[in-house]
């Protein structure tokens, strides 16, 4: 019977949640790498034995670990993060140029056929690589030095390159998103990179309709569509049927289009899931009531989800790489929230149930589905 | 000539590294005894300490982390300088912490 593994990352430490095919049962292993701030973890897709770990604190770095055996037990790999050549300045809060710090890895994706061959997004905005399992770390510069980085400004949360999406048959395109700093792609393994913007607006900053500048809190993609991007920005919900070219609005009847999270369901590439957020000052849901809205359209026509989550006094705000699905026949949904919970739904949203209700403010959530 | 001395860690650092005693541990640190030279005695004895007493891009102490010798606060003092004769003799460890600062 298959059995799903759930990766957690929390402000101070990592979590691992296993049960059966049924998600009714669970196992909590943790804290791994108690009181370090886990910004992701991530299993390779292939050799789910492989999970890749980003640790980090204020008072000592980054530093990186990776398991072979599932998460049973743990290697400190390579942590010298190195930007290519003169770092160069980008903008700071107040449009002044600030020179580029690196400062942790927000995002780890690992090669979707090589279990050695692992991208990490950081800050300050930069795509590395790894292609020995972690032990060295290459940047792939062009993108931080195509032109436009020294407009690129920090959101809240800092200049971080947050999602890293690889085409499931054309390994040299990759997508990638900053805040704030907006989409970009390259086409040809990372030797040139364009913004992919068009269509976005974003109406707190000076010109709403420019090449860089908007605050794309997250992307996800279905693997048969790949093609087809759906994005939770700032404000607004987007979608893109040509690989992030042209963007349009989805947002339709959400009660509000800020939110950080945005998932595709594992086998409906037009049923997706966001988590509505009260505003970009009030990060928590509206009325206290926290819901999931799926869409079966692609966006535009939303309905809300709520069965088995609290529908008062709840003010936990979602964060952007906190929500994943597995892959099992009934397609399972998971988010994870500031409040320390994590939520399964394991009938595409229908129904959920808190796996887990007191650990540290969640940062990430990843699910393996394992034979 | 190689220089044995006592070194304390911060409890996080020494989880992390697998190092499980409580007490100070012994480093072998080549002359002349500096916090560079500490540093890197640290990171040869312990692979998983690596950049996280210094930033890799500047080799700069990291903000947070301080060094302290006889009572004496010494993370200001240049990187390369000797460290005090207390610390290279064995009579007292060099005492690592993070500084505090909430979290």
């Amino acid at each position: 019977m298959s059995k799903v593994r759930v990766l957690v990352g929390t402000r101070k430490g990592a979590f691992i949640l296993t049960s059966d095919g049924a998600r009714r049962h669970w196992s909590v292993d943790g804290p791994h790498f108690p009181g370090w701030e886990i910004y992701h973890l991530k299993g390779s897709p292939a050799d789910p034995n492989r999970i890749y770990v980003s640790q980090s604190s204020a008072w000592f770095g980054q530093t990186m670990q990776r398991s072979d055996d599932g998460g049973l037990t743990w290697t400190t790999t390579g942590n010298q993060f190195l930007y290519e050549g003169d770092a160069g300045t980008h903008q700071w809060y107040d449009g002044t140029p600030h020179p580029w710090e690196f400062k942790r890895v927000w995002h780890l994706e690992p090669s979707l056929t090589d279990p050695d061959s692992v991208y990490a997004g950081a800050e300050d905005a930069a795509l590395f690589h790894s292609a020995d399992g972690g032990a060295t770390w290459r940047e792939l510069s062009a993108l931080r030095t195509h032109g436009t980085g020294p407009h690129w400004q920090p959101g809240a949360g800092g200049m971080c390159l947050h999602t890293i999406l690889l085409h499931p048959t054309d390994p040299k395109r990759i997508v990638i998103a900053i805040s704030a700093a907006g989409a970009f792609r390259t086409d040809d393994g990372g030797l040139t990179w364009k913004p992919i913007n068009q269509g976005l607006r974003s109406e707190f900053i000076p010109d709403p309709n420019a090449e860089v500048g908007h605050c794309v809190h997250h992307i996800a993609l279905h693997p048969s569509r790949p093609d087809t991007l759906f994005m939770q920005k700032h404000w607004d919900v987007m979608r893109s049927d040509n690989a992030g070219d042209r963007w349009t609005e989805v947002s339709g009847n959400l009660p509000t289009d800020f939110g950080f999270v945005i998932d595709v369901h594992a086998h409906q590439p037009e049923t997706i899931y966001v988590v509505p957020i009260q505003s970009d000052s009030q990060h928590f849901p509206l009325d206290g009531q926290l819901r999931v809205w799926r869409s079966r359209t692609g966006g535009h026509e939303w309905e809300p989800l709520t069965h088995g989550l609290p529908q008062a006094n709840c003010y936990v705000n979602v964060l952007r790489d906190a929500m994943a699905v597995d892959r099992l026949d009934d397609c399972g949904i998971y988010f994870g929230t500031t409040g320390g919970q994590v939520y399964v739904s394991p009938d595409g949203g229908d129904h959920w149930q808190a796996i887990v209700e007191n650990l540290p403010a969640v940062l990430s959530v990843e699910v393996q589905t394992l034979p | 000539m190689p220089t044995l001395i006592q070194v304390e860690l911060p409890a996080v650092l020494r989880l992390h590294a697998g190092i499980a005693s409580h007490y100070p541990i012994p480093l072998v640190v080549e002359a002349p005894v500096t916090l560079a030279a500490v540093i890197r005695a640290l990171e040869s004895a312990h692979p998983a300490l690596c950049n996280t007493l210094r930033d890799p891009a500047t080799g700069r102490r990291r903000a947070l982390v301080r060094f302290f010798a006889g009572g004496a606060d010494i993370s200001h003092q240049p990187l390369d300088a000797p460290i005090p004769e207390a610390i290279t003799q064995g009579r007292e460890p060099l005492l690592i912490l993070g500084a505090i600062a909430g979290g």
